[in-house]
């Protein structure tokens, strides 16, 4: 019997070493070590050994089925890691081939300087309103201290609906609006479409965007505009930006301001951009007149404010080197990818 | 505004560059938009003197000077003019020289004989007989020996011998500051922001001959519209042109010289800012000018040769026959100045600024005067200007004045003073300045104090309270020495849950493939024709644009669908292969009587073709983009009617009973109008509706922990059974257990009978708190099968 379970073992080790998959490994152990199997067919004999025999036959039986089954385990093994690196090899591609890409489409060049402006301003504490853009003429004139047939209407080409209504030409209407409904303190910006009757050209398009600003409050001074709207600057293009700010005229603000940037592109040294200026402009801004607070039952002596509007159009054609307005309203596709 | 540099030192003595004058100028509120000298396009053209001609050796019409340009030597230059002789002062281009529009002279052979340069015409100079009357139009220009131009030795640049190297400044003047659409109001300016004395000279007239009233008499009848009325009367008047220097500064203001009396209105104009008008004295009917409204219908000629027709809110000046001028914005056609005018009248009168407006807006006839007049003018600056007139005639020697001015003023503006508060001013400006520093500024602009107000000049109308005292003392600070402040007191903004919404919503559909457009709001009518807009849609009433730039933007949309489906078009002109859109628009919906705002709703259409782009992928994106939105009960409701949408590709989609929007392939007949080929899948979402079916914040739900049993079943249906019909019966047959309802093949063809198809469905049944029996599960199904077969859909067999 010893000789029996020396064989076994002998031929196992041989028939292990020499498999080839793992299929054929699990068929050995079957075979040797299985209910059915060779070692059990011999421990099945142990009854006819004397007793003296028997437990040294039987360590050395265990002795073999642990040998077997080690073996089994260490083929399974490495043939497993064969049968991997067998796979990975074969499975290896052209790393390099195009991707397949999901769909993916933009949002509108506007919308996402609009965004940045929103966020800006959210973050000084403004709250984002809008309001109708077919307006009454009431609010988007005569409440702005432009009665009708001031020469200060020429400036902006209306088209009119009614006598009474109109498309809006900016976005003041909403300063209105707001200081009707809501009592001081007031943050708001209002960004939207206006409308002026110009003919489409590289610089000009009847509908265009404004982003409006409003902020009333005790002790609101034109130092505090400045400081607010340099901020804003300074955020959008960065900390190096210097402002300016010149006098100007607005019918509902007093003292009224155009603000201009030094130019990103040339830093203020001059450039094609900034007509070799130095500076761009920016945006109007004032005071809030206080004819126009008196208009929205808010007494000047205890409160006063500052209103600015800023042109959309042309930040994002800045932002993006864009030359040419009508490209932003036709949407080609190939123009809208690349944003 | 144009203003000539040298005219506004006679009113300032100021010394910089042009550039610093602009920049300074700007800063403290004159707005400069450019200046530019008419020297900076000439380069080395000269005086030059005839010293010989003689003819050409070759040809008829040519002749070669010996020109005495300053230099040691004379130079040759062959010229074809025949006006020449020896002696005349000509301007001489030399070799290398410059000349107005960038023409470049340089030495070359005249059939074969060298010429050193060129002699010019007033044209090739950039001038016109106007600038110089004495000279001739075709040939080349001889200067006068009795004019400053002639009196400069040879060699002088032309530029300064002819006058034109002074700046011409060009400002931006707004409508609140008339008195700047001066010479002299912004050499004011000038004078403040340079810290010089503003040097204003009282027009001196010396005594006349007679009495201006045995002339003149002036009636204003409506005094509201003419606030003043002042005429003077010049006798044996000698019409000829005005001098060099006039001529130069009305040229420099963009004004035509026409001869010494017009140009002497037109030149007290630009110095005061006030109109003025010359009448011949033989059309002023019995010496009696009436002011009046014009009577309806009632016609006048204008100086332009014009035949306008009048009514009656209009005011024109008129003599006893009729009107001779529309009341400060033109003159009739027998009030100019003629080479038989003997005798003129002067007119510096004020009229109401709106009522000008009105008049030159409905006469079509915006004027330069017109212009002026309706930013409202100073009725008190009115006698000056007719004084500095007489004052010029006298010194042009353009006539005899006779004494006197009529002066009919029906309202002065009275003194207006504004109490100067320095602490309302700080408090505006966030300055700490007081009084005495407040009225250093306001001084030298023409104000004066008395105590502690300030009294503002008549010129200076749009001065009324703190706030305007504050504008002066802020840019004469300089608005870039104040202080910049951040606004004190927290403020918490957050956008608001529809703003944030309509991010998200816009920022998923581009996850989904698709590009946002921005088109514009008003389109034609014929857009409803071309997207097959039912003719008793009430999308077709639009607001519509009184005075439109034409027909193509004349109304405000109603609905975005032309206007995403221009931009397919546009699109897949430019050869797109596929082209995915949307757009979140606003349309104008009319409500209520002409006057009431229309109701702005938010619209999203999308619209898309290309490979990908078929109905169900839409249908995919929609339901997708639904279930972002956390719509429940999305429903897809046949809709065979849909105008711009094939009838058979077309549904309403709702959220519970109410329509969100509708979805569909575009009708080939509207894809024809639009030019393009190709299928266009489109949908159209109410944003409003969709908002309010949003869902709210998710509630957890725990993870299963039974066990699901899942079962197929394979269904045969009639073709027109809506597969949506028969999930609603599967849902409504396995009741809460149903965990999920998956179609994943719709077949039909020879295996199955003609006329129906066969459906395959995954159902996921499972319960929350119990693992379901077999037996459950086939009972769910059995009543499936019941409820199917009421529409006659059985398994497959």
């Amino acid at each position: 019997m010893k000789q029996a379970l020396e064989q076994i073992q002998k031929s196992a080790d041989e028939l292990i070493a020499a498999a080839q998959s793992v299929a054929q490994v699990e068929e050995l152990r079957v075979r040797f070590l299985g209910k059915k199997g060779e070692l059990t067919a011999i421990l099945k004999q142990m009854g006819k050994l004397s007793p003296e025999e028997r437990p040294v036959v039987g360590a050395l039986a265990n002795e073999v089925r642990e040998a077997i089954t080690q073996d089994i385990t260490a083929r399974t093994k490495e043939l497993q890691e064969a049968q991997l690196q067998q796979r990975l090899l074969e499975e290896t591609m052209d790393v390099t081939l195009p991707g397949e890409r999901p769909v993916q489409g933009k949002r509108h060049p506007f919308e996402k300087v609009l965004r940045e402006l929103k966020e800006i301003f959210l973050g000084m504490g403004f709250d984002v309103v809008s309001g109708p853009e077919v307006e009454l003429d009431h609010y988007n004139f005569e409440m702005l201290n432009m009665p009708k047939s001031h020469p200060a209407r020429d400036t902006q080409d209306t088209f009119y609906i009614t006598e009474n209504v109109l498309l809006r030409t900016q976005t003041s209407p909403m300063q209105i609006r707001t200081m009707e409904k809501t009592k001081p303190p007031i943050r708001i910006i209002c960004p939207g479409r206006v409308y002026r009757s110009d003919a489409v050209d590289a610089t000009h398009s009847p509908i265009f965007h404004q982003i409006e600003g409003l902020v009333v409050d005790e002790n609101v001074t034109f130092s505090d505009l400045k400081g607010t709207l340099e901020m804003f600057i300074k955020k959008l293009y960065g900390e190096g930006t210097r402002v300016r700010f010149r006098p100007h005229h607005f019918p509902y603000t007093e003292p009224s301001a155009e603000m201009d940037m030094s130019c990103f592109k040339c830093g203020g040294k001059g450039c094609s951009l900034c007509k070799g200026e130095g500076w761009i402009e920016i945006l109007g801004c004032g005071m809030v007149h206080p004819k126009v607070l008196e208009n929205c039952g808010i007494d000047p002596e205890k409160y006063s404010g500052f209103a600015f509007g800023v042109g959309l159009e042309r930040i994002v054609m800045m932002r993006y080197g864009i030359d040419d307005m009508r490209l932003l309203y036709e949407n080609d596709l190939r123009f809208l990818k690349q944003f | 505004m144009k203003m000539p540099l040298g005219w506004a030192k006679e009113f300032a003595k100021i010394d910089c560059t042009p550039h610093e004058y602009a920049e300074r100028m700007t800063m403290s509120g004159s707005k400069v938009e450019t200046y530019e000298s008419e020297a900076d396009s000439i380069e080395n053209v000269v005086v030059g003197k005839i010293l010989s001609l003689v003819p050409h050796p070759d040809s008829d019409h040519m002749v070669v000077c010996q020109v005495d340009v300053g230099a040691q030597e004379p130079v040759q230059i062959v010229t074809g003019a025949g006006n020449l002789k020896e002696g005349d002062l000509v301007p001489a281009a030399l070799h290398k020289s410059l000349l107005p529009g960038g023409k470049e002279i340089r030495k070359g052979k005249l059939r074969g004989v060298e010429s050193c340069g060129m002699l010019c015409s007033l044209g090739e100079l950039g001038l016109t007989v106007h600038d110089f009357p004495n000279a001739i139009e075709d040939g080349i220009m001889v200067l006068d020996p009795a004019e400053p131009e002639g009196k400069f030795p040879t060699g002088t640049p032309i530029e300064k011998a002819l006058g034109l190297d002074d700046v011409t400044v060009e400002f931006e003047i707004t409508p609140n500051r008339p008195d700047c659409l001066s010479v002299r109001g912004l050499a004011r300016e000038t004078a403040a922001t340079f810290g010089v004395p503003f040097e204003d000279v009282e027009p001196q007239v010396k005594p006349g001959h007679g009495d201006v009233n045995d002339f003149l008499k002036v009636e204003i009848e409506n005094t509201d519209l003419c606030l003043r009325y002042a005429g003077a009367v010049v006798e044996n008047v000698r019409v000829k042109p005005s001098p060099r220097w006039m001529r130069e500064r009305l040229r420099q203001c963009g004004v035509r010289p026409i001869n010494n009396l017009v140009d002497i209105t037109n030149y007290v104009m630009l110095e005061y800012g006030q109109p003025m008008h010359c009448f011949d004295y033989r059309y002023v009917n019995g010496g009696h000018i009436i002011v009046r409204n014009a009577k309806s219908g009632e016609q006048i000629e204008t100086l332009d040769g014009v035949q306008r027709t009048l009514s009656e809110e209009m005011l024109v000046i008129a003599d006893e026959k009729g009107p001779i001028a529309v009341a400060g914005v033109m003159g009739g056609e027998y009030s100019g100045v003629y080479d038989s005018t003997t005798t003129i009248v002067f007119e510096s009168a004020m009229f109401d600024g709106p009522s000008v407006r009105t008049t030159a807006k409905k006469l079509g006839m915006r004027t330069e005067a017109s212009g002026r007049y309706e930013k409202g003018l100073d009725p008190n600056g009115c006698l000056r200007c007719l004084q500095r007139a007489l004052e010029l005639v006298q010194l042009l020697d353009a006539g005899d004045v006779v004494n006197g001015i009529v002066d009919v003023c029906a309202k002065e503006r009275p003194e207006r003073v504004i109490p100067l508060r320095p602490e309302a001013v700080n408090r505006l400006l966030g300055t700490q300045l007081d009084g005495e520093a407040m009225a250093d500024i306001l001084k030298p602009l023409g104000f004066t104090m008395r105590g502690q107000d300030v009294v503002v000049p008549s010129f200076r109308w749009d001065m009324e309270r703190d706030c305007d005292i504050a504008e002066e003392v802020a840019r004469f600070v300089g608005y870039n020495k104040m202080p910049s402040t951040i606004l004190k007191g927290v403020a918490c903004a957050r956008p608001t849950e529809r703003q944030t919404f309509r991010e998200t919503m816009l920022d998923a559909l581009t996850g989904y493939g698709l590009y946002e457009i921005e088109s514009f709001s008003f389109y034609s009518r014929k857009a409803f024709d071309a997207i097959h807009l039912p003719e008793h849609s009430r999308l077709r009433e639009a607001v519509v644009i009184s005075n439109p730039l034409g027909e193509d933007t004349s109304i405000m949309r109603t609905t975005a669908l032309p206007s995403v489906m221009e931009n397919i078009a546009r699109n897949y002109h430019a050869r797109a292969a596929e082209c995915a859109v949307f757009e979140d628009a606003t349309v104008y919906l009319p409500q209520g009587g002409p006057d009431v705002l229309p109701d702005e709703r938010e619209q999203v259409v999308i619209a898309a073709y290309g490979e990908r782009y078929h109905y169900l992928a839409l249908k995919g994106i929609l339901e997708q983009w639904l279930s972002c939105a956390g719509v429940k009960e999305v429903r897809f409701e046949r809709n065979s009617d849909g105008g711009a949408y094939h009838p058979g590709r077309c549904a309403d989609i709702y959220a519970g009973d109410e329509k969100l929007g509708v979805i569909g392939e575009i009708h080939p007949v509207v894809l024809e109008n639009y030019d393009v080929k190709p299928r266009v899948v489109a949908a159209e979402i109410d944003m409003e509706v969709l908002f309010a079916h949003r869902g709210g914040t998710a509630v957890f739900q725990p993870l299963p922990k039974h066990p699901a049993i899942t079962r197929d079943l394979a269904l045969v249906a009639a073709m027109d059974v809506p597969a949506a019909e028969i999930a609603s019966r599967i849902e409504a047959g396995v009741g809460k257990i149903l965990e999920s309802l998956t179609l994943f093949d719709v077949y039909t063809g020879e295996h199955i009978e003609q006329g129906k198809k066969s459906l395959a469905y995954n159902l996921v049944l499972r319960a929350a708190d119990r693992t379901l029996t077999d037996e459950e599960a086939e009972n769910a199904v059995r009543k499936v099968l019941k409820n199917l077969a009421e529409i006659d859909v059985v398994l497959r067999s």
